[in-house]
Parts: structure tokens; sequence; C-alpha cells
């Protein structure tokens, strides 16, 4: 079947399985591959992207259901070359350790941010219950995440709408 | 997966007629519990038919004294909307206790009572609340809706479209979460109106079920310590690595008791 969509600003269009998940969508067709899988079973958050502006796990999405949606993936977010204040705090504060859950934690925290622009450590936590992280124990992702908070309060508007709205 | 046909129909009557036509079809709302069904070949639809672009069947409204939700709003909205918070918080905290962000920003309403997982919360608050299930054939009470493990009285290629939720004096929700999936180890929905108290009771047994002994306690005196001495029998519940009967049977209790408590705090 043939599918359309958006992806970080790009139309792309494609003829696909119906089997074929979001995520091997992105990876496989896309050669977008800073989505990563973990699980495959929608428990780990690896694989989180955003469709139409809401974090959900692309690994438990079917590539049918984001015919006509605007998907944005971990490539999608910085600009001109540069990283997103979230990826910037991660770096900063040391929020990752091999990186594998980086990539869904990022798009997780983003997603969060734009609901909550100064979240509280405890919401940070629960935000973050489908995203699990083998490394770090937490504790830095949730302090770089409260530093992206504050930088991003510091320089409105935030860069991913910004994006959104060029494209 | 086993290989299926896809259709993402723009109307509600194109949705109804292709699952008749179809040799073995289901619908697909979330996908947060069907795609997982199918990637471990437990189900082997001929066709899907998402309901994803049918703006139809989601939504929030009031109608009266009653609270009608689409069988596709997800999880998130219900959490997020303030005519939900403001005229049944209970139900708005139980939806922003489903899963984690990702699962309640595909998840839908339709999606988990139709599964009606022996563990979902939402069964417990739409038996709790005296909701009406609304389908594309008829309207169903919550008493007869949920009839067992993982079944429900729809008959094969019966749409749910929405719930009507009546608003209730107050109602209170809570949940002891399994700590890896977050489902309900044991749930308890609790809810006065002019019609009554209900006590509603999920993932303890095979199907969430009402507890008449505690309802009729609360009718008397809506407090927490009304439900003293009043146990649920452990022999029917679920026992597995999770938790033993009793210990569900135990906690039935100590979080009806939370729930009344909720509920008198209108949280
Ligand atoms: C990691 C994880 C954690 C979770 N934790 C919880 C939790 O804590 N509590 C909880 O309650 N749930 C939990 N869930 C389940 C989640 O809430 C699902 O979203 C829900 O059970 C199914 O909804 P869905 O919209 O995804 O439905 P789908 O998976 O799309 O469909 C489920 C079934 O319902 C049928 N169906 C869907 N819509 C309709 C309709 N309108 N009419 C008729 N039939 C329909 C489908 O054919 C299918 O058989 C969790 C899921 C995951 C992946
Ligand atoms: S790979 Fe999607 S949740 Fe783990
Ligand atoms: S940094 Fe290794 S899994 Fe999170």
């Amino acid at each position: 079947m043939k599918v359309s969509m958006t992806v970080n600003g790009r139309p792309v269009e494609a003829e696909v399985d119906p089997r074929t998940t979001l995520v091997e969508f992105l990876r496989k067709h896309l050669n977008l591959t800073g989505t990563h899988v973990g699980c495959d079973t929608g428990q780990c958050g690896a694989c989180t992207v955003h469709l139409n502006d809401r974090a959900v796990k692309s690994c438990s999405v079917l590539v049918g259901q984001a015919q006509g949606a605007a998907v944005t993936t971990i490539e999608g977010i910085a600009e001109d070359g540069g990283l997103h204040p979230v990826q910037a705090a991660f770096r900063e504060h040391h929020g990752l350790q091999c990186g594998f859950c980086t990539p869904g934690m990022v798009m997780m925290a983003i997603d969060l941010l734009r609901n909550d622009p100064a979240p509280s450590e405890a919401t940070i936590r629960q935000q973050l219950q489908g995203n699990l992280c083998r490394c770090t124990g937490y504790h830095n992702i949730v302090k770089a995440i409260q530093a992206a908070a504050a930088t991003m309060a510091a320089t409105e508007p935030a860069p991913t709408q910004m994006k959104e709205q060029l494209a | 997966m086993y290989a299926f046909n896809y259709h993402r129909p723009d109307s509600l009557e194109a949705a109804i007629g292709l699952l008749r036509t179809c040799e073995d079809g289901l619908f697909l709302a979330g996908g947060q519990t069907l795609l997982q069904s199918l990637r471990q070949r437990l189900a082997q639809p001929s066709d899907l038919i998402d309901l994803g672009a049918l703006p139809e069947l989601s939504g929030i409204r009031r109608e009266g004294d009653q609270l009608v939700i689409g069988a596709m709003t997800r999880h998130a909205e219900v959490a997020a909307s303030d005519l939900v918070r403001q005229s049944i918080p209970a139900l708005a905290a139980l939806a922003a206790g489903i899963g984690d962000a990702q699962v309640r920003n595909m998840g839908t309403l339709g999606g988990s009572i139709a599964n009606n997982d022996p563990a979902a919360d939402y069964p417990a608050g739409v038996l709790g609340l005296g909701a009406t299930v609304v389908t594309s054939e008829r309207e169903l009470a919550a008493d007869e809706f949920f009839t067992g493990m993982f079944e429900t009285a729809l008959e094969p290629g019966e749409l749910i479209r929405e719930v009507r939720f009546p608003i209730p004096r107050r109602a209170g929700y809570v949940k002891f979460a399994q700590p890896a999936s977050r489902y309900a180890l044991v749930g308890v929905m609790v809810a006065e109106s002019a019609a009554g108290v209900r006590v509603a009771v999920t993932g303890a047994g095979p199907c969430v079920f009402r507890v008449p002994a505690m309802e009729q306690a609360l009718a008397q005196d809506f407090q927490p310590q009304a439900l003293d001495g009043i146990e649920v029998p452990a022999d029917e519940l679920n026992d597995d690595l999770h938790a033993s009967a009793e210990y569900r049977a135990h906690l039935v209790g100590v979080l009806a008791r939370r729930a009344v408590k909720a509920a008198l705090a209108g949280l």
C-alpha cells in the first residue's frame, strides 16, 4: 500500500507492506536510524518520536496510522547543525552513558516541556515512566531536563516549534 | 505479524461496512494492545480497519448530567480535559494513571473497554460510574457490557461509538500499580450519585466486578470506616507471580477505603 506523511518537515511517500511499523519505516525506508529499537514491544521508549506533536512509541504504531501526519524524529529537532537545548543539556549534565535510550529520552523530554515548560522533578520522573535507561540511574537525565527547561524559558520560542512553522 | 489488509476509511458507515464484508476483520484504535498481539501472532485478522481518520469518534462533551466521551478519545485527552477534571475528576485521574505518557497519547477509551483486560483501568471507571456504552447497534449498560476475561457483550463487527458517564455527586479511583507495567494489580472506583453507591474492582479478578456489600455499607455512611469488616473472598481472585489471591483480596479493602477518601476530598 501507499503511504505519505511529512517527516522532519519533508514530505515523503512510499510503497510499503501494511505490517510495517512506523519505526521500521523511519529506519529502513528513510534511513533515519537515530530512532532506536530497544524492545519492539512498547516497553522501553527508545523508539519515541513525535506524531503530530505528541510523543509516541514508533514500534507500536503502524505506518498506516501515520498516514498524512507530521512526524518528528531525533534527526529533526536541531537547527543548523547545532544541538537542540535538550540535547545540549543532556551533554552538559552527563544525561547519557551508552546513549542507546537517549533519542527516546530527548524526544520524550521535548514533548513534556511543550506541555509543561517548568516541570517539577516529580513530573519529569512521572512523564519518563515509559522510557527505560539501563545506564544512568535517571538522575542526570532529570537534571538535564530541568536545565533545558531553564534555557528554553530564557529563549522563546522553542526551536522545534519554529522548525514546524517553517515546514 | 501475519499478513493483513489495511484500511483507513473516512466515514463511520464505510468502517462498519468494511468490517461486515471482510472475512475476519478487526477495528484498529490506538493499536497499543492490538499491535503487540499481532506481533506475537496471537491474532490473525484478515483485515484491519483503522478508526484513526474518523474525527466523529473522538471528543468530550457534556450533555445535561452526563459526560460523553468518544471511543477514539486518547487517554491523554481525557486526563487533560478541563471538562472531565471539573465534572468527574476521578475519571481524569484514572486516565492520567494509565501506562505511560506515550501509551496515553495513542491508547483510546474504546480500545481499552473493547479489550477488557482484567487489569485495565477504564473497565473499573465505566462499571463504577454506571456508564452506558453506545455502539453502532445499541446502548449497553456497563453491568451487561463486561462479560468475562477479555470478553464483552460486543458482537462481531459491532463498533463502540462513545461512552456516556452519568456525573456522580462524588467519586474516587485508586489503583495499586504493578510496578513494571503500571496496569492495576488492583484498582477500585467508588462513586456516589442519586442512584446510590457503586464500587467496581479491576485487577483482582478475571473481569471487573462490583462489591454489593461495600455499596450497601457506603450508602448508609459514605466514610472509609463504613467498610471495616467487609472482606472480599479470595477464592475466585487472580493468583500469579505478581500477587497472591489473598493479597489482592486485602488490597481491595485498602484501596476501597482510599477511594472513598479520595471521593470525599474531591480528587
Ligand atoms: C506499556 C503499556 C502499558 C499499559 N498500561 C496500561 C495501564 O496501566 N492500564 C490500562 O488500562 N491499560 C494499559 N495499557 C493498555 C492501553 O491502555 C491500551 O491503549 C488499551 O488497552 C487499548 O486501547 P487501544 O486504543 O490501543 O486499542 P487497540 O489496541 O487498537 O484495540 C484493542 C482491541 O479493541 C478493539 N477495538 C478498538 N476500538 C474499538 C471500537 N471503537 N469498537 C469496537 N472494538 C474496538 C480492537 O479491535 C482490538 O481488538 C498499556 C499498554 C502498554 C503498551
Ligand atoms: S522499541 Fe518501542 S518501546 Fe521499546
Ligand atoms: S544511556 Fe545507556 S540505556 Fe540510557
